[in-house]
């Protein structure tokens, strides 16, 4: 079945600049013609919302939230996808010096173990109602697997950009899915400003170029599901890493959505974002104070949030400050001790932006911005198994023994004079 | 210097529909400038009111983000390429 065939089944919504107000019908654009200011969905204000009831009564899927969610109609593709585990940690709340933390744990995210999965099932969906035959992206590798594993479960042709640098795990994890994937001599950058000229080129449907209005609504259903998860209410402090700045300004969308919608009580939570030292221009954004980003070329292991000129990093900066949150940074041997903290801590394996998520937390407790009372969300965006090369040499490699029992013993009688 | 800009879609209808223009000058900049002369219509969408790169663009030399180069003040040579893209994608 092709995507034309079923496209009047799912519609996307009409689009509004977020610059200039301007309006235009659904369209993959999104660009405004006016200004070339941000275009985002534009939502029927009188629309019927669900009640708690009826949303706990849907299924476990990000689509239980659809009414906040950029198609009308029914989405055709990745079902599925989203309501992953928010894990209680109580010894990183000990460590943070705050009453509680929770990881939302999306590294194990279906089908592809990162948040992509949830912007690239609204896209494909888009894609769907405009009846695109072929999807792609530029991605740093997460939203390479996901475009890729939801292409090919969707039938659909995709052609998916990556920087040539990137682990393996994200490039057999994306080819495996026979997708056309092209490695481009160059940075993450370089890829993006490329596919912002093959999206012009072709008429395609490149999810963060030409889809990019419907992608990033996917976004907010992490905070969606916070809110439920938690017992419909919110936290009072959010921790998200930050590449090219969506994820955090539409944490703080999703939370806003569901206050206004009478879900959730009390304030929407101080939102923290996170960066890698070798490529931290929304920290020092946020840090200066003003509205104009600096790019940088990035030189980090933190390859997956490695975005030097990052498109939403404006507003992901006024989000933070609005929010009364703030913003951190930390290197590369920091981050690592962060994917290990996590591991240790929660039993969750996390990948390099993971670990720069939980270092930048205690980075942010250490300089005093959480408070004893708060209730701390990290947001672990990916998976560890995609990015190993980042803990080589910093493991304890195990010992090779003989099949004999008595080797083990002596092996248990060393170790627990260790421990000791 | 003869250089050659090169406008995304979007901007086109800005342009009679032509895809690419050719400008002259001894920087980006001068570039611009001349060509903001010729196409009014265009010309907030390169720069703005005061002189600096159009907030929602990203000019490009030769694949390269002028910004890194030293913005307008780029020094260009004959038969350069200038590539303007919107600067809202990707991430």
């Amino acid at each position: 079945m092709t995507a034309a065939a079923v496209a009047p089944q799912v519609r996307a919504l009409p689009l509004r600049c977020r610059n200039c107000g301007v309006e235009r019908d659904a369209a993959p654009v999104a660009i405004c013609e006016e200004c070339l200011g941000p275009l985002e969905p534009l939502y029927d204000a009188a629309r019927r919302l669900p009640t708690r009831k009826e949303i706990a009564s849907r299924a476990p899927s990000l689509w239980r939230y659809h009414e906040w969610l950029p198609l009308d109609g029914s989405p055709i593709f990745s079902l599925d996808t989203g309501f992953t585990p928010l894990v209680e940690v109580p010894r990183l709340a000990t460590l943070l010096g705050v009453a509680r933390v929770w990881a939302k744990n999306d590294a194990v995210s279906h089908p592809s173990l990162s948040f992509k999965d949830r912007v690239v099932a609204a896209a494909i969906n888009a894609a769907a109602a405009f009846g695109l035959d072929t999807v792609g992206c530029a991605s740093t590798g997460n939203l390479a697997n996901a475009v890729a594993a939801q292409a090919a479960r969707a039938g659909l042709p995709a052609w998916i950009f990556i920087p040539d640098n990137l682990e393996v795990g994200k490039v057999v994890g994306t080819s495996v899915y026979g997708p056309n994937l092209v490695r481009i001599r160059g940075t993450y950058d370089d890829v993006n400003r490329l596919c912002a000229q093959v999206a012009d080129r072709y008429g395609w449907g490149i999810v963060n170029v030409n889809l990019r209005s419907y992608y990033g609504e996917g976004s907010k259903t992490v905070a969606f599901e916070i809110a439920e998860q938690l017992g419909w209410r919110l936290p009072t402090a959010v921790v998200a890493p930050m590449a090219g700045g969506s994820l955090v300004s539409k944490l703080g969308k999703g939370f806003r959505e569901f206050l206004s919608a009478g879900l959730v009580e009390g304030a929407s939570p101080r939102l923290y974002g996170a960066q890698a030292t070798g490529c931290a221009p929304i920290v020092r954004l946020v840090e200066r104070g003003d509205g104009q980003l600096i790019p940088e070329i990035p030189d980090t292991i933190a390859r997956s949030i490695a975005i030097g000129n990052p498109a939403d990093g404006a507003y992901a900066a006024e989000s933070i400050r609005k929010s009364g949150g703030w913003a951190a940074s930390v290197s590369d041997a920091d981050l690592v001790k962060g994917i290990k903290l996590l591991a240790e801590t929660a039993g969750i394996f996390t990948e390099t932006a993971g670990g720069v998520t939980l270092a930048s937390a205690l980075e942010l407790a250490r300089t005093g911005h959480f408070r004893a009372e708060d209730e701390v969300v990290l947001c672990i965006t990916g998976n560890g198994l995609k990015t190993v090369e980042a803990l080589a040499g910093s493991l304890d490699e195990a010992p090779v023994l003989a099949p004999r029992l008595r080797d083990v013993a002596d092996l248990v009688a060393r170790a627990s004079q260790h421990s000791h | 210097m003869s250089i050659t800009l090169s406008l995304p879609a979007v901007l086109t209808r800005l342009t009679d529909g032509a895809r690419t223009i050719e400008g002259s000058g001894a920087t980006v900049g001068d570039v611009v400038h001349d060509v903001a002369g010729r196409f009014p219509q265009l010309a907030p969408r390169l720069r703005d009111e005061q002189g600096n790169p159009y907030s929602f663009v990203t000019f490009y030399l030769n694949d390269e983000d002028i910004r890194f180069t030293g913005g307008f003040a780029t020094v260009v040579r004959d038969g350069d390429e200038l590539i303007i893209v919107p600067a809202i994608a990707g991430g």
